[in-house]
């Protein structure tokens, strides 16, 4: 029916020809408007160890190349991947479902999963330094960056770096121990706003 | 033919340093050329076409050689 100056007063009329222009109109305006924004994602990042070091740094630098807006906040163990050397380490002591695989000798070799006791892992002194030393190894021979290159090609896309300030003061950090790029050491009331608004939100 | 602008030797890079290589290589090149990667990293197939659609750069070819992979993409 058309709309008149006469019947426009009318509430039911006019209400009934906003929903059907609504209808028609509106699909297509919500889609520009999410064709037009910036995605963007917040990770929460929680452990320091060398296995969990990873995924966190690869979502966030490929979100940066793929035009993404960033925001990464540190806590907890992942305090210790903002520091200036990270020095994580991973063990297979209690991390039951890690491949014990040589990454060297021939190919026989390297597909060996070595059953390792419990009691070798968690007594043998320098176990960890062994078992960080060929997961690095690994992740090399398989082209895959380390985590310091990884996460310099974060800060190069931009990836906003936020570190919590309540586990700084709980762990005894010094603001000095992190890389200059850190400069915001803030509370979780500051980060959950960030979250919030972001179209992924990852906790790690 | 095509003409390439710049090339890019990802062979023996694995996920994700190919997409923020290319990454970088695209911030080199002006709108309209093209940029020629090479990978060896069988996942890269479809981030490539993933990256371009996210990007809005045009992924002109996707081709599998021998032991590698080639793109060519035109930059938006």
């Amino acid at each position: 029916m058309a709309i008149t100056a006469e019947n426009l007063h009318d509430n039911v009329q006019l209400d009934a020809w906003l929903d059907s222009r609504l209808d028609k109109l509106l699909p297509q305006k919500l889609a520009d408007i999410e064709s037009s924004k910036t995605p963007s994602m917040s990770i929460i990042a929680t452990k320091g160890s060398l296995d969990w070091a990873y995924p966190p740094f690869i979502l966030a630098s490929t979100a940066a190349a793929l035009g993404w807006d960033v925001d990464m906040f540190f806590t907890f163990y992942g305090l210790l991947l903002l520091q200036r050397n990270i020095g994580a380490e991973v063990s297979p002591l209690g991390n039951p479902a890690m491949p014990m695989k040589m990454p060297f000798g021939p190919q026989w070799f390297q597909d060996v999963d070595w059953p390792l006791p419990n009691l070798l892992m968690a007594g043998v002194p320098g176990f960890e330094k062994v078992a960080t030393g060929l997961m690095k190894k690994t992740f090399r021979n398989k082209g895959v960056a380390s985590v310091e290159e990884l996460r310099s090609l974060c800060l190069e896309a931009d990836v906003n770096m936020i570190a919590c300030q309540m586990t700084v003061d709980v762990f005894g950090f010094d603001n000095s121990e992190f890389i200059p790029e850190v400069t915001d050491f803030v509370g979780a009331t500051s980060f959950l706003p960030v979250a919030r608004k972001s179209d992924v939100c990852l906790f790690i | 033919m095509t003409n390439v602008a710049e090339k890019l030797d990802a062979r023996g890079m694995n996920c994700p340093l190919p997409i923020l290589k290319t990454r970088k290589a695209i911030n080199h090149i002006n709108s309209g050329e093209i940029l020629e990667v090479t990978s060896s990293d069988p996942g890269s197939v479809k981030d490539m076409a993933a990256f371009c659609e996210q990007t809005g750069h045009r992924l002109v070819s996707s081709n599998e050689a021998e032991d590698s992979y080639i793109f060519l993409i035109e930059k938006s």
